[in-house]
């Protein structure tokens, strides 16, 4: 036994080191203290209700949409990484596909959690497959979800089975090969039913014809919001990946995956920020210029005071222009604390379209006479939503401590 | 997928005269009484409150003595092409039924409140709590109607249960249910009104008072441009009434936008 090692040294991965065993617990009992906090909010409303929150008949999507919104967008590098790298065979992109997993795994079962306290009677959350309505956008949302959750376990999976004590296993080990021969499948159809529900998240707002905020004409059944939204999570979902093994490396201080590979990562983003930019800009256009006057209104009209200003609409478009310039430039993109930084603003962007569609969008007083109403999430939304994040850092943690999610990390630490 | 504009041989529609409505809210009290709506609690959130019919208040914001107010009751507006029935996850609302009634089934709901954002009429309401029903009122309470449950959608149903006891009715003297002569079947907030701002009847039938009220040059929809066809129709007089009842841009005239559309 080498006691220079900590007590539970046999389930690193190979070669890796790790802090001390106290250390990780005292890190795991700081986002605990988190943890119970949310799950102390959420066993509240599961109990009490709906009312427990700061949500209210004007405001029935608040935080939480935008939550679940943001992470799912986030965490598509889950689908779009495993797409290149299984289906276009990219290989440098194995040594980030696992945290793109990961990563994936955590903001979908995140965003399943808050769905569950979101709708007001959750025994009934079976009803969307027992009774669905075709004609929803949200029924999509439902199936597509799912379906891709219980593909993500799929790809977490062999992760799992390859830690290094289960690995000793000849049954696991046979059959944690056998996932990685499957794997390209998994990522065929994540990344069908990613683009989908991606897709129908932004659809489930531009159909909304009775908002002119929100509604938009599109494609055949698909309003241009479905394009819109798959495109900004390809764009943003490698990012958040790059910007959550930056995280990782700062904490742990260890090098997990090499500057090519996060560099690689980053121009897969920016070409795909290059996309949606350009129909971004041409959407906010035809919205601004064509649609709303057709319903008597006009741009100037969808802002208002301070919390609904303009300056959200333009920060949110600038946040795209910006960092796409300074990542089409070399010696820019070159510099690392430039690089992230413009990939945090390109997350930063999307999360505040998400933000804007969900509660501006249904701010916005479309009868006359009626007023704008202001909302602001209380104790309970805000817990419940660390509650999410706490248990993704908590599952990450333990990830990062007992799986081999970096095949580079020990050649990087030598 | 966008919503299809429904058609009925029956159209149950009601007319609200703005320029009788005096604001006084028997309609709302009507309606809270005949449908078991839960009373909030004092001092509550007023966006939390559930009335399935709100009064609402128009001003034409101008100064004294040029200032002039109206109000405006707002029920469901059983759209033609709903934006809720198309939305909603599991068909806890649909409008499939002879009359045009967009229905809600609480035991259905799950509570997603899709319904709710995309409704621009406000006209849906969540039970962000338990009914109480405090004192003896659970007493009072009407055995037509079930009440619903925390966690679920409501709206106004036209008082639905007034015309299946109406096509009841018919039915047991031998009548056709589905020929209602005028006023068999009319809401409680139609019933309550003192003034008689508040017509109701099917506006398809031309032996019933709605179907000539509704061409009325002074009637209009509310946000009609939207393209939702409201069976709810208003009246007034005043030019900038009826103004209040769309988005309008400045250069454009009450009214002339709709035309255009055809």
């Amino acid at each position: 036994m080498d006691y220079s090692k900590p007590i539970d040294a046999e389930l690193f991965p190979e070669g890796c080191e790790r802090c001390s065993l106290t250390k990780f617990t005292g890190w795991m009992a700081f986002l605990g203290v988190f943890f119970l906090w949310g799950l102390y909010a959420a066993v509240r409303i599961l109990a009490f209700g709906l009312g427990e929150t700061g949500m209210d008949d004007y405001f029935g999507f608040g935080l939480w949409i935008t939550l679940d919104l943001a992470v799912i967008a986030l965490g598509a590098g889950a689908f779009f990484t495993g797409a290149l790298r299984y289906i276009l065979n990219i290989d440098e992109l194995k040594n980030i596909v696992n945290l793109a997993a990961v990563v994936g795994f955590l903001c979908y079962t995140g965003a399943m959690m808050i769905l569950v306290l979101d709708i007001g009677q959750p025994i009934r959350c079976w009803f969307g497959y027992w009774y669905p309505n075709v004609h929803s956008m949200l029924t999509e949302v439902i199936f597509c979800i799912t379906c891709y959750c219980i593909v993500l376990i799929l790809e977490f999976v062999p992760l799992v089975l390859e830690n290094r004590q289960l690995m000793k296993n000849r049954f696991i080990h046979a059959l944690a090969h056998n996932f990685h021969v499957y794997m390209p499948v998994f990522a065929g159809i994540g990344a069908f039913l990613s683009t989908f529900h991606q897709g129908s998240l932004g659809g489930m707002y531009g159909v909304l014809f009775g908002r002119p905020y929100l509604f938009r004409e599109g494609f055949f059944i698909w309003p241009w919001t479905f394009f819109l939204f798959t495109l900004s999570a390809v764009a943003c979902g490698p990012m958040f990946t790059v910007l959550v093994c930056t995280l990782m490396e700062k904490i742990t201080g260890r090098k997990l995956v090499s500057w090519e590979v996060k560099e690689l990562m980053g121009k897969v983003g920016r070409t795909m920020l290059l996309v949606y930019t350009v129909f971004k800009c041409l959407d906010s256009f035809t919205w601004a210029c064509g649609l709303l006057p057709v319903e008597g209104l006009t741009f100037d009209q969808m802002f208002h005071g301070w919390i609904y200003g303009k300056w959200m609409f333009w920060l949110e478009h600038a946040l795209l222009v910006i960092p796409l310039i300074v990542l089409f430039i070399k010696p820019m993109r070159q510099c690392r604390p430039v690089f992230y930084l413009m990939l945090f603003l390109v997350c930063t962007s999307i999360t505040i379209n998400r933000y804007v569609l969900t509660v501006q969008g249904i701010a916005f007083p479309v009868m006359p006479f009626d007023r704008w109403y202001e909302y602001a999430p209380n104790w309970a939304e805000w817990a419940s939503s660390i509650l999410v994040i706490s248990y993704a850092a908590m599952v990450l943690s333990l990830a990062y401590r007992y799986l081999p999610m970096f095949p580079q990390e020990r050649e990087l630490n030598k | 997928m966008s919503a299809e504009t429904k058609e009925f041989k029956i159209k149950w529609g009601m007319v609200i005269d703005i320029d009788k409505c005096t604001g006084c809210g028997a309609c709302m009290v009507a309606c809270q009484a005949e449908n078991n709506v839960a009373p909030a609690a004092v001092g509550g959130n007023k966006l939390r409150s559930l009335n399935w019919l709100t009064v609402f208040r128009l001003s034409n914001r101008k100064p004294f003595p040029d200032h002039e107010v109206a109000y405006l009751p707002r029920p469901c507006m059983q759209c033609g092409k709903p934006s809720c029935v198309a939305v909603c996850p599991v068909i806890a609302t649909d409008k499939r039924e002879e009359g045009g009634i967009v229905s809600q089934i609480p035991p259905r709901c799950i509570g997603c409140r899709y319904c709710m954002a995309s409704c621009p009429y406000h006209a849906r309401y969540f039970n962000w709590y338990d009914p109480k029903w405090p004192g003896d009122l659970s007493q009072a309470l009407t055995p037509d109607v079930s009440t619903r449950m925390r966690g679920v959608v409501e709206k106004c149903s036209f008082c639905h249960h007034r015309f299946m006891k109406a096509q009841e009715l018919a039915v047991s003297q031998g009548r056709d249910p589905y020929d209602l002569p005028d006023g068999a079947y009319i809401t409680a907030c139609t019933e309550a009104c003192p003034n008689g701002a508040i017509t109701f009847g099917d506006v398809n039938n031309p032996k019933h008072k709605v179907h000539e009220l509704i061409k009325s040059p002074y009637a209009f929809r509310l946000l009609e441009r939207l393209g939702t066809d409201p069976q709810v129709y208003y009246m007034s007089k005043r030019e900038w009434v009826r103004r209040e009842g769309d988005n309008y841009l400045e250069n454009e005239k009450t009214g002339e936008p709709l035309k255009k559309l055809g």
